[in-house]
């Protein structure tokens, strides 16, 4: 098949970046969205032009590192899939792609697609882990966790943090991304202790670092690849209103 | 050279407790005088980053990647093993010691195992009190299944992204301790030497990935948690990032790397389909405790699965092997995949690919029980290919997955160069000449969380606080020599792009150092590889400059490293004649095909030590003492 991409190239954060043309010619459809992109590179490389930098690593769709909007959606038009899961059979023959970087204040560009997320690891560093030392835990069996509760937990644990949700919501709200890592510890034993605490810090930390507020529309949830589920942001905005309510906590900073 | 392993006297269920109780102690007060190095966040990274700014030390830990939540520890599926017998299905930490040597092909250390096994009982305990949400079931016990190479189920598992649940576990118990200030933590960037002073290791050089500026750090000791270097063969499945750099860097200062040879070929991946391919996908093996896996009995039967009749199929693991069936270990699985094949029996477009059929599992499961065992599976499964494995057997093909080799280490984690430590993936210590499923991530974070925060101590006990400042000599001259190889890159202006060269080397390692070897076509590689290295240095395009960042750049630089450790790799495999585990030469091998072993001559660790460029590496030799598992020909009938 035959597709003409058009990518937004940005030299870095202070360029002011444009769309650049490329025609594809007999793309094997059983290929990739980044392996699109590999064999682009590849032929700029040739000519003699810098190829398009872009975030990707494990192409398993786990590690969370791609992240582009295809034609004007986080990760592309398959729900539920990351671009490196997206294959060239979802498109049609003929089509022209539109291939732009994440659009949120909180991500600045860095060059072409890539952006800086590292917002991402200040936010669980404000308390998104259960505070545990090395060795001297109790046996694993000794606290049941229901296994409707277990799972989830995990449903929420399997956010990747690619940031579509943010790139999704016309606030670029992280609510969705902050939600699950909340909604995880909170299912759980473990991580009732520094409840309140967790839901308070990790929320003010997103405010910190400009990620806007949640209107309720649900983009995020739709467009984002491991269908992290809506009903996470409820139980975080009850997580945070039980906090400020009834906060065992005087004073957190 | 003497290697010493310091693996302690005594009965091997009594080593480790009585070495810990021997380790000299840092005192509370003096950790904080210490700083140490970490490089590379996954599993292993991260865990022990985490545990020793825990315990005090002050540590600064580097990743390649934008964030130390996407190391490639990420992406393991299956799970991890753990001796707790919650099954009472009789394990115990010697059955899981003996599996992993026996699994292993009788190449791996056994007190190193034997710890192995027996820290791994606290580590589903750590992961648990971290949050991290395994499978559980209705009684609210934690759940377990099993995987190849074990007659037990000691797995326990997350779906099938276990990897990723352990490792932001990990991830936030580093995030933790980064908020505490204890360590700091340098994304995107990239090890590119290692520094040392009066023959310890002191130090780093980094690049800055975003900017290109080259850095130095100082400590008192550095971790290598690097990973492995499967992306030597470029299509594996190991991230695209994956790298030797760190590691081969070490090894060109002194440290010995051990058993490069021995790659872990993973038997149930998704074939590939075309030149453009960037990597392969890897399809969980618990896969294998429900599918069967067939061929058709006759050869060039292309007929659609559904259309053979069931006396016309093969399920040859079952046929050969009824004890273990379709669970036998990866590298027999693998074998055996490749031998139909070879044979003209197998499947799909290109014939290299084989059937996992869960027809038989669905009609006796049904597909609900199916699916929340394996729906994220199938789901990958179909999005990659667009076949739907529900009604239509997945088609698999051994890959390039693991590797065993790595830096040599003791029974510390500390190679011969005092005061470098390589933890994980990125040693050669517990997996011999094999890894079994779920093996890896226990290994990463045993060393992370309960092997280094002990054995570290030792070491730092003995040796003053005094800071090294990177104005001192060895930094700068470390630092001249990584800026002159960034710019002779950049310089080279030549014709083929880093790619071009980098499929010409995993074709070379795939084909003749690859699922089997043998002495004629690993001559013929070594040829080659240098043909390629020459190559490389002459006629490499590097665009842009080395002042920004420059994705093309880093992959020059590691394909660099992965050109020479790729002749070591070789020549290793030429040095030892026998087949063993992942390491099967034509040559050796049973009436049956299984790999023949020769513990008379070659139950030994190889670790090489660098000579200089364009010489010949020199082999040093660590004999494997067997006393607690009887060395046997591995059979799984």
């Amino acid at each position: 098949m035959n597709v003409t991409l058009k990518i937004w190239r940005q030299k870095n954060a202070n360029d002011k970046g444009k769309f650049e043309t490329y025609e594809m010619k007999d793309i094997n459809t059983h290929m990739s969205f980044l392996e699109l992109v590999d064999v682009l590179n590849e032929k700029l490389e040739q000519e003699g032009k810098e190829p398009v930098h872009f975030d990707h690593d494990c192409r398993e769709g786990i590690c969370g590192s791609c992240a582009m909007y295809i034609n004007g959606r986080p990760h592309g038009p398959q729900k539920g899939t990351t671009a490196c899961q997206l294959h060239m059979r979802h498109f049609k023959d003929g089509e022209t792609i539109v291939v732009e970087p994440w659009r949120a204040k909180a991500f600045p560009v860095i060059k072409d697609l890539m952006v800086d997320r590292t917002a991402f690891d200040r936010i669980i560093q404000a308390g998104g882990y259960v505070s545990v030392n090395t060795g001297g835990v109790p046996d694993a069996n000794e606290i049941p966790v229901p296994k409707e509760m277990a799972d989830e937990a995990f449903n929420a644990a399997a956010c990747i943090a690619c940031g579509a949700c943010v790139a999704a919501c016309k606030n670029a709200s992280a609510m969705l991304f902050v939600s699950a890592k909340i909604s995880q510890l909170a299912l759980l034993p473990q991580g009732q202790v520094e409840r309140e605490q967790r839901a308070e810090r990790m929320i003010a930390q997103m405010d910190a670092e400009g990620f806007g507020a949640c209107s309720n529309t649900g983009a995020c949830s739709a467009e984002c690849p491991k269908d992290i589920d809506m009903a996470n942001i409820a139980r975080m905005n009850r997580e945070f209103l039980k906090a400020k309510v009834g906060s065992s906590q005087i004073e957190v900073k | 050279m003497n290697l010493d392993s310091k693996v302690p006297e005594g009965a091997i269920s009594e080593k480790w407790t009585k070495h810990k109780f021997n380790l000299k102690l840092v005192n509370p007060a003096n950790k904080r005088k210490y700083d140490i190095i970490v490089v590379g966040t996954g599993l292993a990274g991260a865990s022990a980053a985490a545990s020793l700014a825990e315990l005090g030390y002050n540590v600064k830990a580097f990743c390649f990647q934008d964030s130390p939540r996407r190391a490639h520890s990420i992406a393991a599926q299956g799970g991890i093993n753990a001796a707790k017998n919650y099954q009472n299905d009789g394990d115990s930490v010697f059955r899981l010691f003996y599996d992993t040597v026996k699994g292993g092909d009788y190449r791996s250390r056994e007190a190193n195992v034997y710890r192995l096994a027996e820290v791994s009982v606290n580590i589903i305990d750590q992961c648990v009190a971290q949050g991290v949400p395994f499978a559980r079931e209705y009684g609210g016990l934690l759940a377990n299944r099993s995987f190849g190479g074990a007659q037990v189920s000691r797995t326990f598992y997350a779906r099938g992204q276990t990897g990723q649940q352990l490792l932001l576990g990990a991830y936030g118990a580093l995030s933790r301790q980064i908020a505490n200030g204890k360590v700091k933590m340098y994304s995107r960037t990239e090890m590119l030497d290692l520094v040392m002073v009066d023959g310890k290791a002191r130090g780093i050089v980094v690049r800055n990935l975003l900017t290109g500026e080259i850095e130095s750090h100082s400590g008192h000791a550095v971790i290598l948690a690097t990973g492995g270097y499967g992306n030597v063969f470029f299509l594996s499945t190991n991230a695209m990032g994956s790298n030797a750099t760190a590691a081969w860097r070490a090894h060109k200062k002194g440290a010995l790397f051990a058993n490069p040879c021995y790659t872990q070929i993973h038997p149930t991946c998704i074939p590939v389909s075309g030149e453009y391919q960037s990597k392969l996908t890897l399809m969980s093996e618990s896969l294998r405790n429900d599918g069967r896996v067939w061929v058709p009995k006759k050869k060039g039967d292309d007929r659609a699965p559904k259309d053979i009749p069931e006396n016309e199929r093969d399920y040859y693991l079952e046929r050969k092997y009824p004890s273990f069936g379709n669970l036998v270990p990866r590298d027999v699985a693998s074998r055996n995949a490749k031998a139909v094949c070879d044979e003209g029996r197998g499947v799909g477009k290109t014939g290299l690919a084989v059937y996992l059929d869960f027809a038989d599992a669905i009609k006796r499961d049904g597909e609900s029980l199916i699916s929340a065992k394996y729906g994220n599976l199938f789901e990958m499964y179909e999005k990659i290919t667009g076949d739907d494995p529900y009604k239509t057997p997945m088609m698999i093909y051994p890959a390039v997955h693991y590797t065993m080799g790595g830096l040599w280490v003791d029974y510390n984690l500390m190679t011969n160069i005092p005061g470098l430590y390589s933890l994980g993936e990125c040693n050669f210590s517990d997996h011999g000449a094999n890894r079994l499923g779920a093996s890896a991530l226990m290994q990463g974070l045993a060393d992370g969380y309960f092997v280094i925060p002990y054995t570290i101590g030792d070491y730092l006990a003995g040796i003053s606080y005094d800071k090294i400042p990177t104005t001192h000599e060895a930094f700068k001259t470390a630092e001249n020599q990584v800026k002159e190889r960034v710019k002779k890159l950049i310089s080279i202006k030549g014709t083929q792009t880093v790619d071009q060269l980098h499929k010409k080397l995993g074709r070379v390692m795939w084909d003749k150092c690859g699922m089997s070897r043998t002495e004629e076509g690993l001559k013929e590689a070594r040829e080659e590889v240098k043909k390629i290295k020459q190559e490389f240095w002459n006629d490499v395009k590097v665009l842009g400059t080395d002042e920004e960042l420059n994705q093309t750049l880093e992959k020059a630089s590691r394909l660099a490293d992965f050109i020479e450790l790729g002749a070591l790799m070789i020549e290793d495999a030429l040095n030892r004649n026998e087949s063993a585990g992942g390491h099967f030469r034509e040559e050796y091998q049973t009436p049956e095909g299984e790999a023949k072993r020769d513990d008379e001559n070659y139950s030994y660790v190889a670790a090489w030590g660098y000579e200089g460029d364009n010489v010949a590496e020199k082999l040093h030799k660590e004999s494997l003492v067997f006393e607690n598992v009887k060395l046997t020909q591995r059979s799984y009938k």
